[in-house]
């Protein structure tokens, strides 16, 4: 059993070259979950704009949110479309959204069985999944059920 | 002041296909196969090349009109346009560009195009190999969400369960598609019918979708000739007339990381308004529908946003005798469409529509005079068309 949901050899996350996404992705590395808030009209945003989507104000500020959301949708998908999927099997992906902060969604993997059930709404806390040893050291953020 | 509107301005006189082929199968370069299906066009539309003076296309295509109008000996190139966004939403953008450019004087004689070889280029099923990934796909992609069946899906699910939808009103869809295949010549899939029995036991892609869920990829071009509707009127065929084109989307679609606005759609909500609107139709008087299915989900959600079913009725409508073109309330994708003709990123669709309008298609519905198109769904811009014979005016 490995410690990763999916196998490495995917390709990873980096904001290199797209400044707007750091603070997501150093924050998530240090186990805190950030998003952006507007600093104008309060709007929590996601995923990262320059502009608020709700006052186009361009004074987004980042704040931090605690991971606890509800299953939105879901699938599993079976074919692989990457050589590092080819000997993993099925696996599950979750659209969570998060009630308490706008109702903003975040997308990851349902950790646990595979061939789990899945039901749209149930609660969700997110888990973070540490690649500390890859040439481009990185955070993904997993869900696991329960809140 | 003078309404503004496409209705009845413009017509199709011309449409060519190369034959279609299994992906990376095609025995030509993409830009042989662009040109070819252009002069197949023409000479459909019995105009030399060279009248050619405006070329759109959509989803990057990679032939430039500059190159291609060389090519053709066009006298002067007086449009070239380029409707944004990928996959096939764009198709009745295109349309819609092309007629404006014509209505307005831009140019007289414009060739709507889309050529694909996938063998000289990438395939689109696959995920990047590549070692980072900046930008949105960040948020997808190190998850393993990175094919469009793999995205699509959870927009599906969704609705799906928004409205208690069952496998079995994709599996319809489905049906419909390679139902039609088996009468057309030019199917990929002509000779390999579904049955439910097939569907059912089909291995998962992503759920919801099965994999005759999902379109085929395919190699190949087609191209569509518009003219304005007073010089149709003298040309070889039975012109089928633009009554309307319409292309965008809500304005929060495009947020990112999974956030636009009404995540579960087609994005077909208001864009389906509008073309009503232009066309002064409305789904009741739709003969003949072609319905990009990139996925049967997005079928469903378009069916649903364009009025031709109420989603609480999904499951009892969608199913293979509502949708057949002998007889059915509703003759969906008469050609095979995505799925069973051939994924020409639905310009294979307006082609169609345009058959059905003339009265030649293989599956040819009894009296068509409103005839429509709704190009790929889910994507951002989607665009659609309709298409109307001289009755319809
Ligand atoms: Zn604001």
């Amino acid at each position: 059993m490995t410690a990763f949901y999916l196998p490495e050899g995917l390709p990873v996350p980096t904001w290199e070259g797209d400044e707007l996404q750091r603070p997501y992705w150093e924050g998530v590395k240090q186990e805190q979950l950030n998003i952006q808030r507007c600093g104008d009209c309060n709007a929590w945003q996601w995923g990262p704009e320059w502009m608020c989507h709700e006052c186009r104000s361009f004074n987004m500020n980042w704040a931090p949110i605690e991971g606890k959301g509800i299953i939105y949708s879901w699938t599993r998908a079976w074919h692989p479309v990457h050589p590092a999927l080819a000997d993993r099997g099925p696996y599950l992906a979750v659209l969570v959204e998060l009630p308490d902060y706008g109702n903003v969604r975040m997308l990851g993997n349902l950790l646990g069985d595979e061939h789990q059930e899945v039901v749209i709404g149930t609660p969700v806390h997110a888990v973070f999944e540490h690649h500390p040893d890859n040439a481009i050291p990185h955070t993904l953020v997993q869900w696991e059920r329960g809140s | 002041m003078a309404e503004r509107s496409l209705r009845g301005k413009v017509a199709v006189a011309g449409i060519g296909e190369t034959p279609y082929y299994k992906h990376g199968q095609a025995p030509d370069p993409e830009i042989v196969l662009a040109l070819k299906a252009i002069l197949a066009a023409c000479d459909d539309a019995g105009i030399d090349p060279a009248e050619v003076d405006g070329f759109a296309s959509y989803s990057d295509d990679r032939n430039n009109p500059t190159r291609l109008a060389a090519a053709l000996g066009t006298k002067e190139l007086r449009f070239s346009n380029m409707q944004w966004g990928g996959g096939g939403g764009g198709g009745s953008g295109a349309i819609a560009n092309a007629s404006a450019a014509i209505n307005a004087g831009i140019a007289d004689t414009v060739v709507v195009y889309r050529s694909l070889a996938q063998g000289q280029f990438a395939r689109f099923g696959q995920g990047p190999k590549i070692p980072a990934i900046a930008g949105d796909p960040a948020f997808n992609i190190p998850y393993g969400i990175m094919s469009p069946a793999q995205q699509y899906s959870l927009k599906a699910m969704r609705f799906m369960h928004e409205h208690g939808i069952h496998q079995t009103a994709l599996r319809g869809i489905a049906m419909a598609s390679y139902y039609h295949a088996q009468n057309n010549p030019r199917a990929i899939m002509r000779g390999r019918p579904l049955t439910e029995e097939k569907y059912d036991n089909s291995r998962w892609i992503s759920e919801p979708f099965h994999l005759y869920d999902c379109c085929m990829e395919n190699d190949g071009a087609a191209a569509v000739i518009l003219v304005s509707a007073e010089r149709a009127k003298d040309m070889k065929h039975k012109p089928a007339y633009v009554l309307g084109a319409a292309l965008g989307s809500d304005g929060g679609t495009g947020r990112g990381a999974y956030n636009g606005a009404h995540f579960a759609s087609s994005h077909f909500t208001s864009v389906s308004r509008n073309l009503y609107d232009m066309a002064k139709v409305g789904p009741k008087d739709v003969d003949v529908l072609q319905s990009y299915e990139n996925f049967t989900g997005g079928v469903l959600m378009s069916l649903v946003e364009h009025g031709f079913v109420e989603a609480e009725e999904a499951d009892e409508f969608l199913v293979l005798d509502n949708l057949k073109a002998d007889g059915g309330k509703l003759p969906l994708n008469t050609s095979g469409g995505n799925l069973a003709e051939c994924y020409m990123h639905g310009l294979e669709l307006i082609t169609e529509a345009v058959h059905q309008i003339r009265g030649d298609s293989p599956n040819q519905v009894k009296d068509v005079n409103v005839s429509m198109v709704i190009s790929g769904p889910m994507v951002s811009p989607v665009s659609n068309s309709i298409y109307g014979s001289e009755a319809s005016l």
